[in-house]
Formats: structure tokens, sequence, C-alpha cells
């Protein structure tokens, strides 16, 4: 750290002092003032395209892009000069007068970058006259919905998607006043190279890319009497929707958020954590299974919908390395409409299983035709955690105020083990704990995993299972996840399992979250899971409770018939439509 | 009087520019001789002291940026030769390619010598495709003759020039968006930094000039009679090409010592405007260069003197509006001409374009306000203060310019 070398300047006659390489933007905000900015998004590199961030530097004629210049010794930087006020609010004025600016019915209403500025600079009449164009929604997959008349070009989608994603499902096209962010040829999302992730969704400043909104179909079925209505809440949940409610950031809100929901009107409301066990005794049997008959290894696991999508798409001839366990949210979807309908007495036509999710892509796989039976979907709707805070403000909860409630039982108990699937390496280290003490017979030691804890975009560990050594490799981002597939395609992965995640840092980091989900943010929520796995009673799968009458009742062993059927799924290549044109 | 030089232009007609012994036998490639045989220092100086400033329109001072390019060490480096000529009313570096090929091939190998490159690319529009043999020739035939490829002229430099044909953009002229086009991307520019010297086509540092600067680097080598530095004054020393067009009667590319005066740029080597029509605007340095009206007849043909005046040099072009076209209708003009080159990746230039063409438009038809204007003026100051790249920042060069020389033109009935 003393070898930092610090720079001081004048930021509106006051000194600052920044390290070396800060940029305008950052320095300004040290010292507590906010330069407007647009394309700027602090997990990409700066784009200095919106130009709304220009601010007055003495001795340059023209402004300078506080987001991308380095402050520099001596510099004076003006950020409230009558020039600077006129350009910036001059080009918010430019960016609303080709925008579709019906707030009132907009998904971002409240929420919504551009309309704080637009409030905050206090625009009343605009002094250009609107110039919106008559662009079309795309409005055809389950997941994602994209508003390009309420886009302004800043880019961070197309950032993502390329940089953090490597997919390039969303691009430029046309110059001028043309110009537009689009998918490749104009096709829909789901028949580019997309995955759904909605990594875009959630760097996205305004109301251009948004989930699909299934708050009306959840709404309408709470109001049915004849409908019994139950929900799981994914483990990424409980520590990313404090956020919206003014909590710090890693805020764990499990016991609010279970009250909300039950004062929503849910008939029970259970936890995701618990079917996590069930995945983890389904994917670490079948690891043993094809560790023991020469199955197809590395054996990668297939929890993240946004993984599948992936690799359905890009790498369709590594699919039998893909683990056939469902994941969580539909495991727990098909016992809620078999174990749990029999248990709780109710006709399955009349269960509605809810699924809140920390992720876009879950709403696509919840369609998917295998994930169901008898023409019934396991999972009937899948909200994200933004489409459920905008369920407690709509039914006027003071969520801050809430006293705390507990999981309803059978299918509410959950594992530590179950509680970090959400975090990137989770899953891994949850199965490690499992599948350990299966070979060796001996309590798991040490518990916990640390090699494969963290932000890192990969990392490997070797455990010694006393009989075998295991070889494993996490990692997240579809990027690194491609890059995994290419070493694997060539023979260059020794490892016996790999966790894939699509989204940074997990699913705490996943393309449904709340906004303003920033890498930093998404690690104190990760801090935030393993704090939760610390204090509960039990932290492996195998030892949860409810798990183990669920396979003494139901089940019987894992991979068993019963659960191959209800549990298990298959893999196909999916064609981008335009490979075939 | 407006007397032609022929400095850059020395070997024009003077030889077979499809041959290399045509050109051998002129003198040609004892420029490159001398230069390995000076150190890359000397070079950028002897550029330095003839103050010759880079002729694609920011004039930027050439022997500094090939002393900084060749002070950024690095393994592998490249040199462009922005041969894109977009600009309107610019066609001075046709005439080099056509007319003098080897010289510019000569010139590149000079510059890749100084600044320690590898490689060079030339970067030139579609429109100049039938071009395309003539330099592939030259580049060929001085492969041949051992002026290109390994260890040039029994030295440790090694050099290649690759010859790449833009798209037909005019923003790829800019030198961010050109590196990109030749990348296989998007011609849009990028922010800078970082700066092309450090970090240009494909990440390697880069010097980037235009056909004529680099014109000009090996008749100067060879100049030991000190001519060029005999032309012009002060911060204009030499000579340099101008594009003559609109409503002269001899439009064309005339090579003039800097000092000559407008006037006999348009009506000595013009020869004046055709039909008895009177001088309505000159326009300077193309579609992003500013206008000015009969009073700068008179001013010397330097950087400082038009500056003065309220114009620049830019890309050299001199183009003559007479009183058949309106103000109006020649600002509407080149705002076509900008709202159809903006990228529109950057807010100010895409939409402040659209909102300046809307204006303009307002204006033919009587029906723009006061607040139109205030509007309009508002809009292109943000343009040219705060776009990503020196396409916005200069598009409304043209309309402020105009209000300035012009204001009845902008003066409207009514209030409001
Ligand atoms: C929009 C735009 C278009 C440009 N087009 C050209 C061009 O066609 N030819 C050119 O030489 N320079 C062009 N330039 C200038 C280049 O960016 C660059 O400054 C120049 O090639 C450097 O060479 P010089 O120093 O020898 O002038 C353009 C700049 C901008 C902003
Ligand atoms: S994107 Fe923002 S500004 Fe635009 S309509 Fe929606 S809420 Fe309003
Ligand atoms: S959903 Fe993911 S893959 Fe699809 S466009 Fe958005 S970021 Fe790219
Ligand atoms: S869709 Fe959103 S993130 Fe993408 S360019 Fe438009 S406004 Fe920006
Ligand atoms: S100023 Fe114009 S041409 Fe340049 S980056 Fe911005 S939009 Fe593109």
């Amino acid at each position: 750290m003393e070898d930092v070398q610090m720079i001081h300047l004048k930021i509106n006659n006051l000194p600052v002092s920044v390290p070396k390489g800060t940029k305008i933007l950052q320095a300004a905000q040290s010292i507590g003032i906010d330069i407007p900015h647009l394309c700027f998004h602090p997990d990409q590199r700066a784009k200095a395209r919106c130009r709304i961030c220009s601010v007055e530097v003495v001795g340059n004629r023209r402004l300078l892009a506080a987001c991308s210049t380095e402050v520099w010794e001596g510099m004076e930087v003006f950020t409230d000069s009558q020039i600077v006020r006129d350009t910036q609010v001059g080009i918010l004025q430019l960016i609303m007068a080709d925008h579709d600016k019906n707030c009132l019915t907009c998904a971002r209403n409240h929420r919504c970058e551009l309309q704080e500025l637009c409030a905050r600079f206090n625009i009343q009449i605009p002094n250009v006259p609107d110039v919106t164009k008559d662009r079309k929604a795309e409005n055809t997959n389950p997941s994602i919905v994209r508003n390009p008349a309420k886009c302004i070009k800043c880019g961070r989608c197309v950032r993502v998607c390329k940089d953090t994603q490597g997919i390039e499902a969303l691009t430029y096209a046309s110059r001028s006043d043309d110009l537009i962010v689009t998918t490749p040829y104009n096709l829909s999302m789901e028949k580019t190279d997309c995955t759904l992730c909605g990594q875009c969704s959630l760097v996205c400043p305004t109301g251009a890319i948004v989930e699909k909104d299934d708050t009306q179909v959840v709404l309408n079925a709470l109001q049915d009497p004849n409908t019994h209505v139950i929900v799981q809440v994914a483990p990424a949940v409980r520590v990313a929707l404090g956020d919206a409610f003014g909590y710090e950031s890693g805020a764990i809100v499990t016991g609010q958020m279970v009250t909300a929901l039950k004062m929503l009107g849910f008939d029970r409301v259970f936890d995701t954590n618990f079917s996590a066990d069930l995945t983890i005794m389904e994917e670490g049997s079948e690891l043993l299974h094809r560790i023991q008959n020469g199955g197809v290894m590395p054996m990668l696991t297939s929890c993240s919908p946004g993984w599948i999508n992936f690799i359905e798409k890009h790498y369709p001839q590594l699919l039998p390395h893909l683990s056939t366990a469902k994941s969580p949210m539909s495991m727990f979807g098909a016992i809620s409409k078999t174990y749990y309908a029999k248990q709780a007495g109710v006709p399955v036509k009349n269960i509605f299983t809810v699924a809140i999710m920390p992720c876009t892509a879950k709403k696509f796989e919840a369609a998917r035709p295998e994930m169901g039976r008898d023409g019934m979907r396991d999972v009937d709707a899948v909200l994200t955690t933004r489409e459920f805070i905008k369920l407690i403000r709509y039914v006027g909860l003071s969520f801050k105020d809430l006293p705390e409630s507990e999981f309803d039982s059978p299918l509410g108990t959950g594992s530590g083990a179950g509680a970090i699937f959400g975090a990137t390496g989770g899953v891994m280290e949850a199965a490690l704990r499992t599948v350990y003490e299966k070979v060796t017979g001996k309590e798991a030691q040490p518990l916990e995993f640390h090699d494969v804890r963290g932000f890192a975009g990969v990392k490997e560990a070797t455990y010694d299972l006393g009989v075998r050594k295991v070889k494993v490799a996490v990692c997240h981002t579809l990027l690194n996840a491609r890059k995994m597939m290419d070493r694997l395609e060539k023979g260059e992965c020794d490892y016996d399992f790999i966790e894939i995640m699509a989204c940074p840092g997990g699913c705490i980091g996943g393309g449904g979250q709340p906004y303003d989900t920033t890498n930093e943010v998404r690690k104190k929520r990760i801090e935030a899971l393993y704090e939760i796995d610390k204090g509960l009673p039990y932290r492996k799968s195998h030892e949860n409770p409810d798990i183990i009458t669920l396979y003494k009742d139901f089940l019987g062993e894992p991979l068993s018939d019963t659960s191959h059927h209800l549990l298990h799924t298959d893999y196909h290549q999916v064609h981008k439509l335009y490979e075939f044109e | 009087m407006g007397n032609e030089a022929t400095f850059i232009t020395k070997n024009f007609g003077k030889y077979d520019p499809m041959s290399i012994d045509s050109y051998l036998s002129i003198g040609g490639y004892s420029a490159l001789k001398r230069a390995i045989s000076m150190d890359g220092e000397d070079i950028a100086s002897k550029i330095a002291e003839a103050k010759v400033k880079g002729r694609g329109g920011a004039a930027y001072d050439m022997g500094r940026k090939w002393s900084q390019s060749r002070g950024i060490k690095a393994p592998h480096k490249v040199v462009i030769c922005n041969a894109d000529e977009g600009e309107t009313c610019t066609f001075k570096d046709r005439e080099i390619i056509t007319h003098d090929p080897f010289n510019l091939i000569e010139a590149i190998t000079i510059c890749g010598y100084t600044v320690n490159a590898q490689d060079a690319y030339i970067y030139m529009r579609e429109e100049y495709r039938h071009l395309r043999p003539r330099i592939l020739n030259a580049i060929k035939q001085a492969e041949e003759k051992g002026f290109l490829g390994d260890r040039i002229l029994g030295t440790d430099f090694s050099f290649r020039i690759h010859l790449y044909s833009g798209a037909g953009a005019y923003v790829c002229g800019e030198g961010t968006a050109l590196i990109r086009s030749i990348e296989g991307k998007a011609g849009r520019p990028r922010m800078k930094p970082p700066f092309m010297k450090v970090s240009g086509l494909f990440a390697l540092p880069t010097c980037v000039n235009n056909v004529e600067s680099f014109a000009i680097v090996p008749h100067l080598l060879m100049d030991d009679k000190r001519e060029y530095v005999s032309y012009g004054s002060g911060e204009s020393l030499g000579t340099k090409l101008i594009c003559l067009g609109g409503n002269v009667r001899r439009p064309g590319v005339y090579e003039i010592p800097f000092g000559t005066t407008v006037r006999d740029i348009i009506f000595d080597l013009g020869q004046g405007i055709p039909g008895g029509h009177s001088l309505r605007l000159i326009q300077f340095g193309g579609a992003s260069g500013k206008v000015a009206d009969s009073r700068i007849l008179d001013t010397p043909y330097t950087y400082d003197d038009l500056k003065k005046a309220g114009v620049t040099v830019g890309s050299g072009s001199v183009l003559v509006i007479d009183d058949r076209t309106s103000v109006l209708d020649f600002l509407r003009m080149t705002q076509d001409f900008f709202s159809e080159e903006s990228c529109g990746q950057c807010t100010p230039c895409r939409e402040g374009n659209l909102h300046i063409k809307l204006i303009l438009a307002k204006m033919a038809r009587s029906e723009a306000t006061q607040a139109d204007i205030r509007e309009m003026t508002k809009i292109a100051k943000i343009m040219s203060i705060s776009s990503l790249c020196g396409l916005g920042e200069s598009a409304q060069n043209a309309l402020l310019s105009a209000m300035k020389v012009f204001p009845e033109t902008f003066e409207l009935g009514g209030e409001n």
C-alpha cells in the first residue's frame, strides 16, 4: 500500500488526493460528488459513449469524460460550471427526445437510472421535439423482454454479454440516429447464441431489457380459493432481497422474507435449500456411480440453467458430461407435485408451485417440457428476486418492520450445504461434504473446503478420499465456462467433477437479482451465505432430517427408479436459428 | 500572383509509376539510403525543424509524432498510412498515389526505420480500388529490389507494407475507427486513452500519418538546398497540396507555397468563378471545416492567418460556393453528410445531428423560431465540446462559423 503514488488535484476548488490511475468520476465520488453517468458500470471497462459525465478540466477547450479520464497532478476539475450543466442537461434532453417516456407503465418505473437523472436535473418541458421511432418490443421467450424504444444505447448489455459471458448475443446495428442495440440479424433472443442468463437485464440502466413479468400470474393464483399455492425460495434470494429495502448489502433477511411470503397469501412457504440437499444426494451419488463404473468423466454440474442453455447451444458434443440431476428448483417442483401432494392431501391439479429465483433463465427452465409430467409443469411460475420485490411493494408491506418467521414443513428444512449453493464453489463444497463421507465412511475432515471458495474465475483443488483422490474445478461466468469447455474438448481437463455457474459469483450474482448488483455486492452476499451455513444445525445434505424422511418414505435410494423418473433429465443439442440461414 | 510550387509533386509525370527502375532513374530511394545511415531521432528532428504538420486534418506536429513513436519501446510496432481521404472536396492523396506511388512506399519505409516498426498498413478507401494494382506493384517491385522485406539494404532493419481497403465509411478515417476496421471489427471510434502511439492496431504501438504527410519526407531528407523551408514563414513553412473545388473554372489539386493568398488560389490558380456569378462562401478543409465569405480573400493561406480569419487548413480543401446556393442550402447539404456518417455510438453526435437537421429543415420551410435557433446553437456547441471523436466534434464547424459570418441567415421574424 505504501508504494501507491498519490495524485493531488482540485475538484470544484476542493483539494482531493487519490491514488494514481483513479478516474475523475471516482475522485469526485471520494469527496461526495456524484457526476451523472449512464454508460459507466463499476464492473465494466469505461466506454465513454453516453458523454453525460462530461466535465470541465482547466486547460482543455473540450470537456472530458469523467468516467475514462485519469486524474493528473495539479488537475483542476469543475463538475458544476454553467457549461458542464448545460452540456449534461442538454445530453439528457437529447436522450429523452428519442426515448419512450411511458414511465408510469414501465417495468423500471421508480428504479430507473434515466428517470433518476431526469428527476435530479428537474427536467420539465424538454427543449427538443420528440423523435421517438417505432421500435417493437421483443417478447417471445419465457425469460427476457427487450424494449428497444427504451434503449439509450449505453452499451452496458453489449459489454456484459461479450466481456463477462463471452456470448455476443447483443450487438450494435446501423448507424447515426438509426443505431440500435439488437441481436444478430434482429432474431428473437432464444434463436441466437443467447443463454437467457439475464446479466444484460441486470446491468441495463433503463427498461430496455427486463425479465418477463410473471407477477400477475402469481397474484391471480394467490387470489383463487381453489388453488393451493406453494412457494420455494432459492438460497441466493435471502441475502439479496434486503438491498431493496434499505439493508446493507449482504444482509440476511430470511425471517422477514418468509413472513412477507406468508402475508402475500402463499399457503406454504418452502425452501429451495431443501431440494438443494436433494440435488446433492442425487448428483453426489451419480458422481460416485460414474467413478466406480467408468462413466463419462469429468462430470459437470447441471443446476445453472443459463449454463445448461449455453452447453446445449455451444458445446452439444459435451452434453454426456452433464450430470443428469435436475436443478434444485425443478427437483422441488417434482416433489411438490408428488410426495407433497400426497402428504398434504391436496389434488395435484390444485397445486400451484411458485419459485422465487435470482435468475431469469429459471423461467425458461421451468417451461421446458422435460420439467413436468402428464402435461403438467413441475414449477408453475418463476419470479425473479426483482419481481418478488415488486410483489412486496404491491401489497404494501413495510419489509423492514416485519417480524421473522420460519419456513413450513416438510420441504422447508435445508442444511448448510444447501445454503451455500448460491455461491460459486458452493455446490462443489456441498457435494464434497457428502461424497467424502460416503466414500471414506468418516466425518468430512475438514468440513469446510476453502480451496473452492472465493471470487476467482476458475478454482481447482484435489482432495484425498483415501481410496482415491478427486480433482475438482469450479468456474463462474460463461466466458470462463467456454474456456473450460475448450480445455475439456482438447482433453486438458483431468478433473473428476467441475462446477459451473453462468453468472458472476454464482446465483447470488444472478440476472434476476436486485439492480445495483455489482461484484463488490456479490462478494458480500457470498460471505453472508457462508455465515448462514455456519449457524445451521445440519451442515451436510445427507444429515438433513427431511431428506432422510423423503428417501425413507418415498424415493428409496438416490438414483432409484423413482428418483430417476422425477429428479433426473436429459439434454439436447439446441440449434441456433441462424445456423440454418 | 499564385505560383505553383513543385516540391511534394516534383516527381509527378517524371517517371513511370509502374516501374521501379524508372523511379530509380530519377533518384528514387536515395532518401531511404540516406535515412538508414542516420539516427532515427535525427530524421524526426529534420521533420520537426521544417515544422511539417500532419496533412490529414488535425495538423499535429509530425516530427514530434515520429519522435514520440520512436520513444515507445516495444518489440513489435506498426505504421499506418491513412489513405481513407474521406473528407468532401479532398482528392490530393489520390493524386500522390496515382503519380508517385514509389515515393509513398519509400516514405513509409523511412517512417518504419525511424520509429522501429516492422509492419505498415496502407488503409485506402474503397473508391480508390483502381489504384490498388499500382500500390501492390510498387510494394512488390520494392521487395524485389530489397527496399522492403528482410534486412533492407543489408541492415538489421526488416519491414513489410500491407494494403487494406476500407469499407467506405467517412468515420473510418479517424485513427481508432481505422484500426478497428483493419482488425475486422465495426469501424467505430473508441475512447482515448489508450492513445494510438501506445496501443493502436492489434494493440501494438502505432504511428499514423496521412499520405501527403508521408510524401513530404523523402524530398525533405534530400533537400540539401533547403528549398522546402524557403517557402512560407513562421509556423507555416514549405508547401501544401490544396484541393480546389466547387464553383471555379479550373478545379484541381495545386501545390502552393504557404502564404499564397486565398484570392490567388481561387482567382488565379482556379481562374475564378464561372458564369459571372459572385462568391457566396468558401469552406476550408472539407465538410468538417469552417466557412468564410469574401472578406477572407486577401488572407494568406497559412495555419495562423487562416485561424485568425476563423477557419482552418483541415484536409486542405478549398470549396468555393457561388451565389446560386444559399447559405442555408449549403448547411443542409453538409448536415446531410454528417447525419449519414455519424457512427451513432455517442449521444451528442447521434442525437445532435438529427435535431440540427430537423431545425435546418424547419428553417428552410420558414417555420423555425428564435427558440429553435437557440436550441440549434446549444446542441451544436454541446456536440463540439463533448462528442467522443473528431467527427462529432467538428460536424458543426460549418454551422457555428456560418452563424458568425452570415448572421442574417439566422435572423428570423418574431421572438420565440
Ligand atoms: C472523422 C474523421 C475522419 C478522418 N478522416 C481522415 C482521412 O480520411 N484521412 C486522413 O489522413 N486523416 C483523417 N482523419 C485524421 C486522422 O484521425 C489522423 O489525425 C491523421 O490520419 C493523422 O495523420 P497526420 O498527422 O499525418 O495528419 C480523420 C479524422 C476524423 C476525426
Ligand atoms: S426506462 Fe426509465 S425513463 Fe424510460 S420509461 Fe422506463 S422508467 Fe421511464
Ligand atoms: S441473457 Fe445473457 S446471453 Fe442473453 S443477451 Fe443477455 S447477457 Fe447475453
Ligand atoms: S438495452 Fe439497456 S443496457 Fe443495452 S444499450 Fe440499451 S439501455 Fe443500454
Ligand atoms: S462523435 Fe459521432 S462518429 Fe464519433 S464516436 Fe460519437 S457518434 Fe461516432
